[in-house]
């Protein structure tokens, strides 16, 4: 039975705010943020864009880019570190948004950043299992980083959305693995702004070895070296971490090049792996091979073996990622906070 | 002062997707919604109208002095959009200095946050329209 991909879409804020500025009022030295980071910009999103509204429109463009009647999507599954609701689903109001209701499951889901690929496989369960025709799983985050820290450099907005289906596949999801322990390199406790973090803890412990674990546990359910990927994407808290695991793994720069998107927007969190995926079928040809490991701190990593089909050239994604990523406005540093609500007023 | 959660939620439809009606006698489309033609009166058939979200700018203002909830969008333009189907709409254009806002421009809905209830009430979502350019389709 073939599963796969039948539509995606991203949506970006089109503020952005460079490591500079941020440098410039924190006393840092931007070569060295920059240098250190692999990130010279991030996005912040509009006054009026949160999770909900990031996952809407890009689920709407899901939809369009499927060519399907939204009726037909039996599960929505949303992943955020940042649901404008502490109690609310945003899933329903991606549902009732796109015209999906009231025939679906739908639920939110927290996994840090992986809590977008955790709901494109609760959609790939449910196909697979005859349940639904259609599935949707969203990676959608405005994250925060607290003011002054490394994480206020990175941590960006954006959100993509993913229709599986078993009709006019554009890329089959043929294998998937993930790789889960407890480990604490980055949380955020109840009520609580910001999130904490392990500093350097969250490089080997946390990001390396989960990222390393659901690679290679993918590698070996699907019988393949990483030479037979035509591209890669990891996910990409930094513009330093993905590149750092690739060349440990065995993938090229080229490789991964094409889905290497935080170093221009930012880490979008739950949606940083799903865009990098999306960037990559933008340029991907029928036959290509594709490797994608998320990483959700916490800590795991879920693994996909993807297979570009015919269908892609029949089926481009109109608005291709680094496309909508040219569309910007680059904010001060006041104006950023003000954006982000950073001001006690 | 808080709109009712029954009146909220009733327009959630038209809010999100912009959904009004349409007269099926004359082929005159309304949003909000009408539930008899003014044209047609008792010949009128009225259905409900998916409108596409596109349209222009029929005419603006740029509002300095915001409404409660709306201080930090200062200075932001609220249009009058002609649709394409016909009918007009008040909304908010965003993702664009109101500065560079002209008569006639085309604009496209999009989704966004309308209003917060303070920090613990409800959150309400709805239509705003911005330029439509090659990244917008």
């Amino acid at each position: 039975m073939t599963i796969g991909i039948v539509g995606y879409g991203v949506d970006i804020p089109r503020y952005r705010i460079k490591a500079g500025e941020i440098a410039r009022v924190w006393g840092e030295d931007e070569a060295r943020i920059i240098d250190g980071l692999g990130l010279s910009e991030k996005s912040v999103p509009g006054l009026d864009e949160d999770a909900a509204t990031l996952a809407v429109n890009a689920a709407r463009r899901a939809v369009r880019h499927a060519g399907i009647d939204p009726q037909r999507i039996g599960s929505i599954f949303v992943g955020s570190e940042s649901h404008p609701y502490a109690v609310k689903p945003t899933a329903t109001i991606v549902a009732e948004a796109i015209g999906a209701t009231p025939d679906l499951y739908a639920a939110d889901h927290e996994f840090a950043c992986k809590a977008g690929t955790a709901g494109v496989i609760n959609s790939y369960a449910l196909i697979k299992a005859g349940e639904i025709e259609y599935g949707l799983g969203i990676g959608a985050d405005t994250s925060q980083g607290r003011p002054g820290d490394a994480l206020e450099y990175s941590a960006g907005a954006g959100a993509a959305a993913f229709i599986l289906g078993k009709e006019r596949v554009i890329a089959k999801i043929e294998h998937i693995y993930a790789f889960t322990t407890d480990t604490p390199d980055f949380w955020r406790r109840e009520y609580a702004k910001y999130p904490s973090h392990g500093g350097r803890f969250t490089g080997p412990p946390g990001y390396f070895r989960h990222v390393m674990g659901g690679v290679k546990g993918l590698l070996a359910k699907a019988g393949t070296e990483p030479k037979d990927y035509a591209y890669a994407v990891f996910h990409q808290p930094n513009g330093k971490f993905p590149r750092a695991v690739a060349k440990q793994l065995g993938f090229t720069k080229e490789q991964i090049e094409p889905g290497l998107i935080t170093p221009l927007i930012g880490n979008t969190y739950s949606a940083a792996s799903l865009i990098g995926l999306a960037a990559t079928l933008d340029v991907a040809r029928p036959g290509d091979k594709i490797l994608v490991a998320s990483f959700g701190s916490g800590a795991g990593s879920d693994a996909f073996h993807i297979e570009v089909t015919d269908e892609i050239e029949r089926k481009r994604n109109a608005v291709p990622v680094r496309l909508v990523i040219t569309n910007k406005e680059y904010l001060d540093y006041g104006t950023y906070a003000k954006h982000r609500k950073k001001l006690i007023m | 002062m808080r709109p009712g959660l029954p009146l909220l939620w009733r327009r959630t439809v038209e809010r999100y997707n912009l959904v009004g009606s349409r007269c099926e006698t004359c082929g005159t489309h309304f949003i909000p919604a009408r539930n008899i033609c003014p044209k047609c009166r008792r010949k009128g058939k009225i259905v409900p109208y998916k409108f596409s979200g596109r349209g222009k700018i029929y005419t603006y203002t740029i509002i300095r002095v915001a409404p409660e909830g709306y201080e930090f969008f200062v200075p932001y333009a609220l249009a009058i959009i002609e649709l394409e189907e016909g009918a007009r709409i008040t909304g908010q254009v965003v993702d664009i200095h109101p500065d560079d806002v002209k008569i006639g421009m085309p604009v496209e809905m999009v989704f966004r946050k309308i209003h917060e209830d303070g920090d613990e009430g409800l959150i309400t979502y709805g239509f705003k329209f911005r330029p439509v350019n090659e990244v917008h389709q």
